[in-house]
């Protein structure tokens, strides 16, 4: 250690949205250390990697590589100057076996035409061997599990000569034993020289492998510390602002009638699996219901069924004792249902169209606010700006284009449009996933006024924190299954809701029988 | 104004610009007399009273087709049947004309609106088969346009046919169904306010109306509009009928306004014209006027230039394929726009900093 190898100066980067990502930052790396890369969801980490890695053109900045200057135009010339990256979703083709995986783009060729599998094949062996990973590269990528495909990534960037790896967030997808492997094939790549960029956000496991830690909040720079001389707490308060995570005034619930009932409902994939299977539970008038999970395992179909954008699936949902199969999304809506889409891109707004067009598809049908044929412009006007002012939105006028909005920004521009209607059900997919802190948690107090005020809500989310924090009660998804469903939230840790999650522990007596409080 | 509209305008008018460039320096290239023929392009509709009067008359059923298009194209349908339905307007309003007996003023409004409900069923064809067949709307329009163009010779030969004229068209239509002609010294017709009016119509449909809003997020996001609760199969339909009433409209107007006889015996390319009117107004039917005002003065300018002088109208092609590709160019002054987006970014940053 103590070389620097990178460094990069006051970068700025503002993306097309006008959205300023990174503002002013200055990032060091020394060679072979693991640094941590902390901050927040969109507090800048992975656009000034995407900088680094020659994805996202600088507004302003250097970048100085071994002591010369690079200007890194495209990730080809960063993995030529001896920089690869990890992405968070894999870069990797399914149908291809590991070893074609790793050679892609850079194959051994054969009679100048076509790829010399067997020396592919050698290749991929050889350069597993020599960092110790274990894996079959005659098996299709397809086929494995999580980690091991994270595994052929982390090859792919040797095999092209990578010095300085960048992982963003390497964890997320992977199970506690996976990580812990993870994590001692990072410390065998660090004894052999390599110099790892540590994306993340969760702070034991920055504790547990890295050397220093930058921490950044709103696209700036929060410092970086030996990780040795740094406890979590600070980090932490550094990286969120704030010192422990806003724990929400709640009264104690106030049950009312059954709102929602879902009888054995089952959802079969297109390709045969089954998504949900056998899930029966009630959710009632003034509770949270949370659904905890790791993305994947059946969330998204069910929030599909329960609002109406699907109707391909066995047994019986309910919502105010009417069929759901039996009504389209128009009288769901009409009957009291809102709906926070998971992707608010592809669901949730329309980009190129302005807030005010984005905050009344919901509800301009109504007579308050059309004619049998005109819209009445003027009270959509003064409504849509009285939402802005409530929601907090940061916009310069409702003409503005949805699309030139931050992320926090558009999902309260969504979440204003859903509970502008006075919801009796609300279906809260990830609700605050990829937002910045504040705009997090002025939903989270949003929803539970909602279930003050009698509402039901079903909060589907892999955010340990939010889950917890709101829930009433919370079930566990787990391969389209409840693995858990409890009273208690209070008491329950995130460690525990964790085993859950990834299927180690299950409830058994949950097995075939129909949930009700 | 937002920076994002100047922007637009900015391109439009650099595309146009950009094109005139590339057009002239052809016609230095290739004529024996390049600067006569770029004063007659650019100045000779203006030399007459006649000649402008082409430039309006030419200008009327780029209008219906540009708006008509500009409603199809809202639902982020490619419909391109507005040929045939423009098409089947002119026969239809002959038909009419030639077989009723009405009083004046109804008899030509009876003919377009029986010319506007055949134009319907031209697009609404091609919509339906998606709808029940999930078959490609662009290659269904596409090949309803040559059936519409057949059917069309059909009935000309065999029910409407003047046998005593040279030539394979018409009877002629009476006046009393013909459209009268407004400015002496020109044949620019009552057709013009109905262009206009209905221009105004289609921005109030699109922009104003709750259909209009709902064709617009179906076109924008058709997922989002479901999930909002938007029937968007039957707003994507509606939309394409509306459309095609008025390409039906547009081609009974035209025939009853600029023809004595129904001559049509090939496609007239109105369809394709729509879509460089509607490229050029962005969809809005406002804006499709100026457009056309345009796209009319350019051609009648062409057409000018090319019987004073060496150069053929053809050139007037090249500068509308220039002008197309740069305003659908998403990348054509991206960098400068980036500029502008950063340098407001930066301003806002430093407000902050001074709060």
């Amino acid at each position: 250690m103590g070389d620097k190898v990178l460094q990069m100066n006051n970068i700025m980067k503002i993306y097309p949205n006008g959205v300023v990502a990174v503002e002013d930052v200055t990032f060091e790396l020394e060679k072979g250390e693991i640094h941590a890369l902390l901050g927040e969801n969109g507090a800048g980490k992975s656009t000034l990697m995407k900088v680094l890695f020659g994805i996202e053109t600088p507004e302003q900045g250097e970048i100085i590589l071994n002591g010369c200057k690079a200007d890194i135009k495209s990730p080809q010339e960063a993995i030529k100057m001896g920089i690869g990256m990890v992405h968070q979703h894999f870069m990797l083709v399914p149908s291809l076996t590991v070893a074609e995986n790793i050679v892609l783009g850079v194959e051994p060729i054969k009679s100048s035409l076509f790829i010399d599998e067997e020396k592919a094949f050698k290749l991929s062996k050889e350069i597993a061997e020599i960092y110790n990973f274990d894996i079959d590269v005659t098996e299709r990528v397809e086929e494995l599990p999580v980690g091991l495909k994270q595994k052929v990534e982390i090859l792919k960037a040797l095999y092209r000569g990578a010095d300085i790896l960048i992982l963003d967030e390497p964890t997320a997808v992977l199970t506690p034993q996976e990580t812990e492997e993870l994590f001692v094939q990072l410390k065998k790549l660090k004894e052999k020289g390599h110099t790892i960029i540590f994306i993340s956000h969760k702070l034991d496991e920055i504790k547990e492998i890295c050397d220093r830690a930058t921490i950044m909040r709103n696209g700036r720079s929060k410092g970086t510390f030996f990780v040795k001389d740094i406890s979590t707490a600070e980090m932490s308060r550094l990286m969120v602002g704030r010192d422990v995570v806003v724990t929400f005034d709640k009264k104690p619930v106030e049950l009312k009638e059954t709102v929602l009932k879902v009888r054995n409902l089952c959802i079969t994939g297109f390709t045969g699996i089954k998504r949900v299977d056998d899930l029966s539970f009630d959710v009632k008038a003034g509770e949270i219901f949370g659904i905890a999970g790791v993305e994947g395992n059946g969330q998204g179909h069910l929030a599909e069924v329960l609002t109406g954008l699907s109707n391909k699936y066995k047994g019986e949902i309910t919502i105010f004792d009417r069929d759901v199969k039996k009504h389209n999304i128009r009288e769901l809506r009409d009957l009291g249902m809102a709906h926070i889409p998971e992707d608010r891109m592809t669901f949730g707004c329309a980009k190129n169209m302005n807030i005010m067009d984005n905050m009344f598809t919901n509800q301009y049908h109504k007579p308050e606010y059309s004619g049998k044929v005109l819209l009445k412009n003027k009270k959509i006007e003064s409504r849509v700006n009285d939402l802005i002012k409530e929601y907090l939105v940061k916009c310069k006028s409702y003409k503005q284009n949805v699309g030139m909005l931050s992320g926090g920004n558009i999902q309260k521009v969504v979440v204003a449009r859903e509970f502008s209607t006075d919801p009796k059900i609300i279906i809260a997919n990830q609700p605050t996933r990829g937002i910045d802190v504040g705009a997090a948690s002025f939903i989270r107090q949003r929803i539970i006024e909602f279930r003050d005020a009698g509402c039901a809500i079903i909060l589907i989310s892999a955010d340990l924190n939010e889950v917890l924090e709101l829930s009433d009660r919370l079930a566990v998804i787990y391969k389209g299954k409840f693995s858990g469903v409890f009273n208690d939230v209070k008491n329950l840790t995130e460690a525990e809701l964790g085993k859950y999650m990834l299927g180690i522990k299950r409830d058994d007596r949950l097995e075939g029988i129909i949930y009700e409080q | 104004m937002n920076s994002n509209t100047k922007l637009n305008i900015l391109r439009i008018v650099l595309s146009v610009l950009i094109a005139l460039l590339i057009s002239f320096g052809i016609i230095f290239i290739t004529s024996e007399e390049p600067v006569k023929a770029i004063i007659q392009l650019l100045t000779g509709p203006l030399q007459s009273q006649r000649r402008f009067g082409n430039v309006i008359e030419a200008m009327i059923p780029l209008i219906f087709t540009g708006v008509g298009v500009s409603i199809m194209f809202a639902a982020n349908e490619i419909n391109l049947a507005g040929e045939g339905a423009f098409h089947i307007g002119g026969l239809i309003a002959t038909y009419f004309a030639l077989n009723t007996v009405l009083p004046p003023v109804i008899s030509p409004i009876a003919a377009i609106v029986a010319a506007g409900l055949f134009g319907m069923l031209v697009t609404g064809v091609p919509a339906v088969m998606k709808i029940k067949t999930e078959s490609d709307v662009l290659v269904s329009s596409l090949m309803m346009n040559y059936l519409i163009l057949y059917f069309s010779n059909y009935v000309l030969n065999n029910m409407l046919r003047d046998p005593k004229a040279g030539a394979v068209v018409s009877y002629a239509v009476p006046d009393i169904t013909k459209f009268s002609t407004i400015f002496p010294g020109t044949r620019i017709h009552v057709g013009l306010f109905i262009a206009l009016a209905v221009a105004v119509v289609g921005y109030v449909f699109l922009y104003k109306t709750k259909i209009g809003y709902e064709i617009r997020i179906t076109g924008e996001n058709r997922d989002f509009a479901r999930y909002s609760g938007i029937n968007t199969v039957k707003i994507t339909l509606i939309s394409q009928l509306v459309g095609g009433f008025i390409f039906g409209v547009g081609g009974g107007v035209e025939l009853l306004g600029m023809y004595n006889r129904f001559t049509w015996t090939s496609l007239l390319g109105y369809g394709w014209d729509a879509i460089i009117i509607t490229t050029l107004a962005k969809k809005n039917p406002i804006y499709v006027p100026f457009a056309a005002f345009f796209l009319a003065y350019l051609r009648t300018g062409a057409s000018i230039m090319s019987r004073s002088t060496d150069v053929a109208t053809e050139i007037v092609t090249i500068t509308q394929g220039i002008i197309i590709l740069l305003v659908v160019a998403e990348q054509f002054l991206s960098k400068y726009k980036h500029k502008i987006i950063s340098r407001e970014a930066r301003a806002t940053l430093i407000e902050k900093e001074g709060e």
